[in-house]
């Protein structure tokens, strides 16, 4: 039986097509100009005005990454809710699932292009590089090293957000339940949350609490520390996440 | 061989059974109606056929690949527009079809792209934004994604849905001009249209098949009464 047009499924070229449809679908919206300026905006101010970062007269960039679980808690789930619930909105779910792509070239190609939106996002605060480097002599791999880490806890709040899109076909509960969901996982490990838990819990059990917060796995990138249990930590809360929402989608 | 069969299918949504031991099969050439009230399960049992929904039960084949079990080669063989015919809203026309021949791996998917604007009239609107467009545009973007690698099998769910009789015309006569090459499966409420353009009426009613011949010997079969009072007689 022979078919009029000719059929050649490759399997990188429908993942590649996905990528690049989800990428600069971002752009065709004025939701990812906002979501570039507000992050950049609260990065920098943050780091200036809260983390006294000018004043700490320290050549380097740890008061401007410690509150990056903040920002992605907040932005990862707001880029990540249009994943999979626009797809169910507008029906396009089931056009994409009956042409001939896997759930997972899909998935896969939805994910690393919400992450790489948010590695385009995180590239505008490079100037901040610049200004510490005419301010003083940094150590530029402990930078290099704060940003790879910082990249990592955005995809980590990228896979939970992905789970939640995958569960709703509402965009707004999407976020909100992805934003709940990173919240928690930010104030786990902060002194706040240490110490009601230890009112309630051994102390063994508190730091142990503490380890699945974002800010303790952060931490030791921003001192230009490539540790194991971080670098698991963040890959493996990505990885699950797409793994979960793809199966989700699959089982739809 | 027929190009679409479907086995024993059957769907249910919690408690409520929405297709139940449907079995059909269409061969090259023929155009089905697939008639029944709204929620009779025409929907359910073509996402089954087309690969979105897993039956419960039984299997479909198209152009002789199980949609479960090889959904890849089975799903380069169809078409298949989903009711509403959804579209990526914020795409170009253009953009759209581009991205549909893509992933569906055309080798000439610029001249293709081409080819199915100009036979579904879109050319005009290739560079407008799918959410600008009206239904009747709307529609024919949805069936240009199901024809653009010119499949073997065609699944159409109300695709003259909101059309006016001029538009609903026009779709007739496209889909009439391919029929003979493929086999359809249409959906529709217009019993006129099964009559102008379908060789086969399948009729569907709370899940179940009630009917599977063509429109003429099912008139024949009652003598004297019109479509409407038949398909009346038979869902109620």
């Amino acid at each position: 039986m022979k078919s009029s047009v000719t059929l050649r499924l490759n399997p990188m070229r429908a993942f590649r097509a996905i990528l690049a449809r989800e990428f600069l679908g971002y752009f065709r919206t004025p939701l990812a100009y906002v979501f570039l300026a507000v992050f950049n905006a609260f990065a920098v101010s943050l780091a200036f005005f809260v983390g006294s970062f000018y004043e700490s007269g320290i050549a380097n960039l740890d008061r401007f990454f410690i509150y990056h679980p903040w920002l992605w808690a907040f932005l990862a789930p707001a880029a990540g809710a249009r994943l999979w619930a626009e797809e169910r909105r507008q029906g396009t779910l089931e056009l994409l699932l009956t042409w001939p792509v896997t759930v997972w070239q899909a998935a896969l190609g939805k994910f690393i292009a919400a992450w790489l939106f948010l590695a385009t996002a995180l590239a505008m605060s490079l100037p901040m590089v610049l200004t510490v480097s005419w301010l003083g002599k940094p150590d530029l791999g402990t930078i290099a090293c704060g940003y790879l880490g910082s990249l990592l806890c955005g995809g980590a709040c990228l896979g939970i957000a992905a789970v939640c899109s995958a569960l709703t076909r509402s965009q707004v509960i999407a976020f909100v339940t992805g934003f709940l969901a990173c919240f928690i996982l930010v104030i786990v490990g902060y002194g706040v949350l240490d110490n009601l838990l230890s009112g309630i819990l051994p102390t063994q059990y508190v730091s142990n609490v503490a380890r699945i917060g974002l800010w303790r796995n952060l931490e030791p990138f921003t001192l230009g520390i490539l540790g194991i249990q971080p670098l698991t930590y963040f890959i493996s809360v990505a990885l699950a996440g797409l793994g979960l929402s793809t199966l989700m989608i699959e089982r739809r | 061989m027929a190009l679409i069969e479907a086995k024993n299918l059957s769907k249910s949504f919690g408690t409520i059974r929405a297709v139940s031991n449907v079995s059909l099969s269409v061969e090259r050439g023929e155009v089905i109606g697939f008639l029944g009230p709204n929620g009779a399960g025409k929907s359910t049992t073509m996402k089954l056929i087309a690969g979105y929904l897993q039956p419960d039960q039984g299997s479909a084949r198209i152009a002789g690949f199980d949609v479960s079990e090889s959904p890849v080669e089975a799903k380069g063989r169809l078409g298949y527009s989903p009711e509403g015919a959804p579209a990526y809203g914020e795409m170009t026309v253009k953009e759209f079809l581009d991205f549909a021949a893509t992933l569906r791996g055309l080798k000439d998917a610029t001249t293709r792209v081409q080819e199915t604007l100009a036979l579904c009239r879109l050319s005009d609107v290739a560079g407008q934004s799918v959410d600008t467009l009206s239904k009747g545009y709307r529609m024919r973007v949805g069936f240009a994604q199901a024809v653009i690698h010119d499949p073997e099998v065609l699944i159409l769910d109300e695709p003259t849905d909101g059309l006016d009789p001029n538009q609903k015309h026009e779709v007739r006569r496209i889909l009439a001009s391919m029929a003979e090459r493929k086999a359809v499966i249409v959906s529709t409420h217009l019993l006129e249209e099964v009559e102008a353009l379908c060789t086969r009426v399948i009729l569907i009613s709370r899940g179940e098949i009630r009917c599977d011949e063509t429109p003429k010997s099912l008139l024949a079969r009652f003598p004297g009464k019109r479509m409407d009072e038949i398909f009346r007689h038979l869902t109620t």
